[in-house]
């Protein structure tokens, strides 16, 4: 499953893995707009960033071809409207779409496989994203693995009972099966969020969280944010000027 | 419909981003104000159940299957603001863990999505969720929220210079159509469905029903429409109309100054013009999103 | 010395009107293990989450001496542990450290303190190897003994244990029964495992219908009802 590669992933020990959620996120963030505002020479900076990316790869040890291929997955978009491009006669700017989401998705998996996921939101909520939504991302990715697993078996045992018959004959009671096994999903989805509160009240929650560890933003962290940021726009500003 | 990054022009993503911060606030601070602490755990569970959802197929059609997307069902049994919530936390995990939707076009999204669609496809239910017409509003939320989604997305796709063929054009709003309505379908199956199985889960609308609160998911709906109108006969809206209204050039001079040498190759490429209006829409929204949360 | 635990008259009706305890009295002694043994929905979950005041009902619950009620509860929380049936609800925390220290973060510790009181739980169980890691990584029978560890970690008086032998396999029951043997609070266990609490209790009590309808040693109270598994010969 993919989430459970990443998120081995995540928990490497390279230099970049030991970076501060904080220094990742902005580094990423001037990555992605300094690729996101560029319209010219477009084929040599998308180049040069992803040599950038790929030395990223590299140094956090990460499976090069596997990780490629993960990033791909916003490909078929891209293709579609890459392709309405280039019947409408822009090429150019299909080719744009595909290298330009490419790498962004890239970068963002750079990321995010180098940082485990709740290490990431602590991250955000530092920068001044509000916290309860946070941890309503962190307790869905908590939950995901185990009520998809859920879903998964209502699947096979809608399967075992014939559901995958084709034909329209069938259509209605199938949607209303269907129906049926997501209004259990949800029921029981409803029970369990009743049950982790009560597990949480009986080990004396407040009502509010406390972190147990901080990270902390380092002089390595300073170092590694500026010097990225500024070689991303000196690169781009020199690709522009040059090219 | 997951815009990724790459897609959006700098003006749309910016002002979309600058739209949609304030309002996740907004959300948020009603979401938590509603509820007791049990919200956290409930919020997330259920945001895993949406995503757990996806895997479960609807037949639609021979041959084909539609899933639930999941806001408006989650806006008649959370309320809105806490739906808005779990939609945004859906989409931040689809945008970091899975690649699905960009970062940079995570405010669009998180607009299109978490607020606008969620807004939308509770409406019909927010006006008619106690009469006996319920069901048919429950639908007609259903159909209302993708519809909303979809149309701004391509809205913002438009303005930000993706070219959209007529024929194209007409075959994706066809599409959009028919998996609102499948949307729509699915999501009173799903109420019905629970309610035989836990009679009275369904929350009713809120008591005091603000006009507020339906004046803005009109907004959200015309906004979805105006801007499909609005892209299609301005093709490079955005870029003409900072142009027009002289944002640009200010903005121009007062970038460049300091970059003299730089000034050819950096305005050849014009987005210094481009982030200069995308950051004075970016102050005007962000405005106008600060006095519609005060207000309440 | 009073006993731990002391329940009088409870009775608790859920909101669709269902009559779950039915007038139940109860007493725990220090050092002793209760097994609470009956059919399912014969109110054993109900009477555990009574005690710590997660549901309240008609009738007295006093736990340590406390009243338990709505304003004791944080009190009274301190004092009785419960580990939930499904360890995936009680494992909430992104990674195991995390979730054992949840506890000791609530009553106030330093983030370093509780990390400390976190691993010892840990080890006390026998999972330290595991803190970095997400609980859904773990197995049924390491899930269990996390959940055990975040409980013992907020350093209770008495622990609650709901069906914990669900979903392990026998070599896991054995470490299981080890594991609660050496441990030196006084313990209630539901289960319907009767070899387990053959194993670990001192004394079972039989819910029928929301009331206590017998109790004496686990062995007495299994032959009573019929709840021995035997192998039926051939007459």
């Amino acid at each position: 499953m993919h989430h459970v590669t990443l998120d081995q992933w995540s928990r490497g020990g390279s230099a970049l893995h030991r970076r501060d959620p904080r220094a990742k996120i902005a580094t990423l963030i001037g990555f992605l707009v300094v690729l996101g505002t560029a319209h010219r020479d477009l084929a040599w900076l998308g180049a040069a960033l992803f040599a950038i990316l790929l030395a990223g790869l590299w140094s956090a040890r990460l499976p090069l071809g596997p990780a490629l291929a993960r990033a791909g997955a916003v490909l078929p978009f891209t293709a579609v409207f890459a392709g309405i491009s280039w019947l409408a006669g822009d090429p150019a700017r299909g080719a744009a779409l595909v290298m330009k989401s490419y790498l962004s998705a890239l970068a963002v998996l750079l990321v995010v496989s180098t940082t485990p996921l709740p290490l990431l939101l602590r991250g955000m909520e530092m920068t001044g994203a509000p916290r309860f939504l946070l941890m309503v991302a962190q307790f869905l990715y908590r939950y995901l693995f185990v009520i998809s697993e859920e879903a998964q078996h209502m699947r096979k045992a809608a399967a075992a009972r014939g559901a995958t018959v084709q034909g329209m004959a069938g259509n209605s009671a199938r949607f209303k099966a269907a129906a049926g096994a997501l209004a259990v999903l949800f029921a029981r989805s409803y029970a369990r969020a009743e049950d982790i509160h009560r597990a949480m009240l009986s080990r004396g929650f407040p009502g509010y969280f406390r972190p147990l560890s901080a990270p902390q933003f380092g002089r390595a962290d300073s170092l590694f944010v500026t010097f990225l940021v500024i070689s991303l726009i000196v690169i781009r500003i020199f690709i522009e000027k040059v090219a | 419909m997951h815009i990724p990054d790459g897609f959006l022009s700098t003006p749309v993503w910016a002002v979309m981003d600058a739209a949609a911060a304030p309002a996740v606030g907004y959300v948020v601070r009603k979401a938590q104000r509603g509820f007791d602490d049990a919200k956290v755990p409930l919020l997330g569970v259920m945001g895993a159940f949406v995503f757990a959802a996806q895997m479960i197929n609807f037949p639609v059609g021979v041959g084909t299957s539609g899933h639930l997307v999941g806001g408006a069902l989650l806006a008649c049994m959370l309320g809105p603001a806490a739906a808005s919530v779990v939609m945004c936390a859906i989409l931040a995990i689809q945008a970091l863990v899975f690649q699905d939707g960009g970062i940079l076009a995570l405010g669009a999204n998180v607009f299109n999505m978490a607020i606008a669609g969620v807004l939308a496809g509770y409406l019909p239910y927010h006006l008619w969720g106690r009469g006996r017409g319920r069901r048919a509003a429950i639908f007609a939320g259903g159909t209302l929220s993708l519809l909303t989604s979809a149309m701004l997305a391509l809205a913002e796709l438009m303005i930000s210079g993706v070219r959209m063929p007529g024929p194209v054009l007409g075959v994706s709003l066809a599409l959009f159509v028919v998996s609102a309505l499948v949307e729509g379908a699915i999501t009173v199956a799903v109420v019905a469905a629970l309610e035989r199985i836990q009679p009275g889960v369904l929350r009713a609308p809120s008591a005091g029903r603000s006009p507020a609160f339906a004046a803005l998911a009109l907004v959200a709906i015309l906004l979805a429409a105006g801007g499909v109108v609005f892209a299609s006969t301005a093709p490079d809206g955005i870029e003409r109309l900072a142009m027009q209204t002289g944002i640009a050039s200010h903005a121009r001079t007062l970038i460049a100054t300091p970059l003299k040498d730089y000034q050819a190759s950096w305005l050849g490429s014009g987005w210094p013009a481009q982030a200069a209006a995308g950051i004075a829409g970016l102050g005007l929204v962000y405005g106008a999103c600060l006095m519609i949360g005060r207000k309440r | 010395m009073p006993p731990l635990i002391l329940v009088n008259q409870l009775r608790y009706r859920y909101d669709d009107g269902t009559v779950a305890l039915n007038g139940v009295d109860f007493r725990l002694e220090a050092g002793e293990t209760v097994a609470l043994l009956g059919e399912n929905g014969s109110g054993k979950t109900t009477f555990a989450l009574h005690l710590n005041g997660l549901l309240t009902g008609d009738g007295s619950v006093e736990v340590c001496g406390i009243a338990v009620n709505a304003r004791n509860a944080a009190i009274v929380r301190r004092k009785i542990g419960l580990v939930f049936q499904d360890s995936e609800s009680q494992l909430f925390m992104p990674t195991v450290l995390e979730d054992v220290a949840f506890g000791p973060l609530n009553q106030g510790l330093s983030p370093s303190k509780a990390a400390e009181v976190a691993l010892t739980a840990l080890e006390q169980v026998g999972m330290a190897d595991v803190a970095g890691k997400a609980p859904y990584h773990l197995s049924a029978g390491q899930k269990k003994r996390v959940a055990i560890a975040g409980i013992l970690a907020t350093n209770p008086e008495i622990l609650v244990l709901d069906e914990p032998t669900t979903f392990l396999d026998p070599p896991g029951q054995r470490a299981l029964a080890g594991l609660l043997a050496g441990l030196p609070q006084a313990k209630i266990l539901i289960t319907h495992d009767i070899p387990f609490a053959r194993a670990t209790c001192t004394r079972a009590v039989f819910f029928r219908r929301g009331m206590i309808q017998q109790e004496g040693s686990v062995e007495e109270v299994t032959a009573r009802q019929g709840w021995e598994f035997r192998p039926r010969r051939a007459e």
